[in-house]
């Protein structure tokens, strides 16, 4: 015989998993108590939310599904902006909750929340397990669902007494069988030869690549595919670091917050290839105003024509469909174009110079990306930070990894330490402003307590900077509960974790301070000092 | 424009809130709805009636496939001819003189009678909608006192099932 908790601890051995973001409680200590025994690492997240952002860091720097643990009621409403998160960005997470007796189930008992419920619209698939011989299944399932098609979080919910009732046997299954999911990899052949004539007779075609083509893992072939083609690029906010940003074919994020340069090319277009691309209403605000044929290559089947009307639909594996399509297409004429566009980029001038009163931010992004390893991963948050950094910090072979969909501040740093985990000798450096940092800095223990050598850079202007920015703009200036009166000086807060911190003034200093960061061995918070009329493009 | 929709789900418990918890969500019309159990007691069809455009009804047909519960989803009113047809429960008022005419009603259009009292006549009737419409403009005049129908069943004509 064995328990519910045992066989639960047992499926997260037969799925590899290394390492859990938790927090404990009453209803889901059986299964701590068994984990604790395993090789399985536990991480102590100092609020359910980061937890699931922390796993969420580590899927995506790792490939794998990222694990977080909470108790029922709190523990588990807590993870659902985690959860909400995750699901608009499509990242694999297995969430597992602890829940009530099952036959308190409904009855408004301490602690209960019916979270499968509340989480419906945030997970791509939940469970509420009743009965003690599902559980191998529903955790093989579990990670099938979360890591195939396109990705996203699953939760599991285990009420007490089924961790505590007793299985005969465990038998993990091999293969998950479910009947209604199937997802489709192979593109189909027909579609990608009519892509292939379309753009082989286009003027001004244009590849814009989103979240879809980093988590096919399909960065090579985007590469291969525009070095064949000779096809400008772009991409989404979470399509960044898919192409090397000094690649001569790169142009830059489009979007509201993108480069103007880059959105021209998209007006202008005559084929556009979106590859992993939504189409959020952030990228492309007016869907109409795209006059191009659209080629949509996509794994999940519901976004092609959700947001944009699609000639050519191409449902399947980026990574496969793209090797496909890079056979099956001839060159493009379309170097005037390139020639033409890449004119354009180069003539237009960075914005910013650097200050000797504040650190001007955007150039610091630049001068920060010069000092950083090739494949280091750089966390952004949100808000203006996540600007700057967006369109400044230049990702070679590393990762840029930020809230896209939901634009859920307080995400930079458990993302960061997640991915610290997974990439411990890779550089990761999350960069928040002093809003969003205060939304997750409880997590600085977890750094403490881990003692990974996590580099923090706090953009602090004292304000909600993108807010304030639109009061600017559409408010007249009137700063409602914008201005963040009442912060703590953020050096000592960090220093009150035993982690070093500094205090930048200038750009000058910003670099030297920098450059200390990324040498030391230790955790490392750099607070910059920055002007709050800096614009966030 | 009106559209059906037959949907096969693994008969699991909170399905159904799935699916209308997704109509609702992404703000689909859900004109009619009617589940049961399939001749494989593991799954369950899930009729449809949805208003909406072709874009729209395109968009309701590939959400509902993706969620995990469900197998198929098919779209009767765009893949051929098919069979649908509802039920009606509806309570008449008719005091003994006019309970013949009633009958006679019910007898014309094929319907049948439940209950019966002194004052009220209870009429069972299955058809498609557009009957189910006449059969109420029919009973209207007498007075009817309550009404209760399900959502449209349907199922492809032909040989051919949704699943193959």
């Amino acid at each position: 015989m064995i328990s519910g908790a045992e066989m639960m601890v047992k499926c997260l051995q037969e799925e590899k998993v290394t390492i859990t973001f938790g927090y404990p409680g009453a209803v889901i200590c059986p299964f701590y108590d068994y984990l604790i025994k395993t090789e399985i690492a536990h991480v102590l997240v100092r609020s359910e939310q980061n937890g699931a952002h922390e796993a969420s860091g580590f899927a995506r720097a790792s490939g794998k599904a990222g694990v977080c643990i909470a108790t029922s009621g709190p523990g588990a409403t807590n993870l659902i902006t985690g959860l909400a998160t995750a699901y608009m960005d499509s990242i694999p997470i297995v969430a597992i909750t602890g829940q009530v007796n099952s036959e308190l189930l409904g009855r408004d008992v301490f602690q209960e929340a019916d979270i499968t419920g509340a989480c419906e619209s945030f997970t791509k698939h939940s469970y509420l397990v009743k009965n003690v011989e599902d559980i191998p299944r529903v955790f093989k399932e579990a990670f099938h669902i979360a890591t195939t098609g396109r990705p996203g979080p699953v939760l599991i919910d285990v009420p007490f007494d089924t961790q505590l009732a007793q299985a005969k046997e465990f038998i993990y299954p091999e293969k998950a069988e479910i009947i209604g999911y199937k997802p489709r990899t192979k593109g189909h052949s027909m579609q990608i030869k009519k892509a292939a004539k379309l753009l082989e007779s286009a003027k001004r075609p244009v590849i814009c690549c989103g979240g879809g083509v980093v988590s096919a893992g399909a960065r090579d072939e985007i590469i291969a595919f525009a070095k064949k083609t000779g096809i400008p690029v772009v991409t989404t906010m979470m399509g960044l670091g898919v192409i090397p940003m000094d690649n001569d074919h790169y142009f830059g994020m489009i979007g509201s917050h993108g480069k103007s340069y880059a959105n021209r090319m998209m007006n202008l277009a005559d084929v556009i290839v979106l590859c992993g691309a939504r189409v959020g209403d952030r990228t492309i605000p007016s869907p109409n105003s795209i006059k191009a044929s659209i080629i949509h290559i996509d794994i999940d089947p519901a976004e092609i024509g959700k947001n944009i009307a699609a000639q050519i639909p191409i449902v399947g594996d980026i990574k496969s469909i793209l090797q496909e399509f890079t056979e099956t297409i001839k060159p493009c004429s379309c170097d005037e174009w390139l020639t033409k566009m890449q004119t354009d980029r180069n003539a237009t001038p960075l914005r910013g110079e650097p200050r000797t009163d504040f650190v001007e931010p955007r150039v610091f992004m630049r001068d920060l990306s010069d000092m950083m390893e090739d494949d280091a991963i750089l966390t952004a948050d949100v808000g203006q930070n996540q600007i700057w950094a967006a369109n400044h910090f230049n990702t070679k072979d590393g990762r840029f990894l930020t809230s896209g969909g939901m634009g859920t501040m307080g995400y930079a740093l458990p993302s960061a330490i997640g991915a610290k985990l997974a990439k411990p000798k890779r550089q990761v450096v999350a960069v928040c402003g002093d809003g969003s940092f205060q939304m997750s800095m409880c997590e600085l223990a977890v750094v403490n307590q881990t003692g990974i050598a996590l580099k923090l850079i706090v953009m602090r202007n004292k304000y909600l900077g993108m807010v304030k920015e639109l009061q600017d703009k559409m408010y007249q200036g009137r700063y409602v509960a914008t201005p963040l009166d009442g912060d703590p000086d953020i050096v000592k807060v960090v220093q009150a974790y035993g982690i070093k911190a500094a205090f930048a003034q200038n750009n000058q200093e910003a670099n030297r301070l920098a450059k200390e960061m990324l040498e030391s061995k230790e955790a490392y918070v750099l607070v910059c000092d920055v002007d709050p009329d800096t614009p966030s493009i | 424009m009106k559209y059906t929709l037959s949907v096969l789900v693994e008969n699991q418990p909170g399905v159904l809130s799935k699916i209308s918890g997704l109509f609702s969500r992404r703000g689909f019309n859900i004109d009619s709805l009617a589940v049961g159990v399939t001749e494989n007691p593991a799954i369950s069809r899930i009729t449809i009636v949805v208003e909406g455009d072709e874009q729209i009804v395109e968009q309701v047909e590939k959400q509902v496939n993706k969620l995990i519960a469900s197998i198929k989803v098919k779209n009767l009113t765009t893949s051929g001819d098919y069979v649908g047809c509802l039920l009606m429960l509806v309570k008449v008022a008719c005091n003994t003189k006019q309970r013949l005419e009633v009958m006679k009603i019910a007898e014309q259009m094929h319907a049948r009678i439940v209950d019966v009292t002194n004052n009220s006549l209870t009429l069972q009737y299955a058809d498609t909608l557009e009957n189910i419409e006449i059969m109420i403009s029919l009973l209207r005049p007498y007075g009817i006192k309550e009404l209760v129908r399900t959502g449209t069943v349907a199922l492809e004509r032909g040989s051919s099932t949704a699943l193959k």
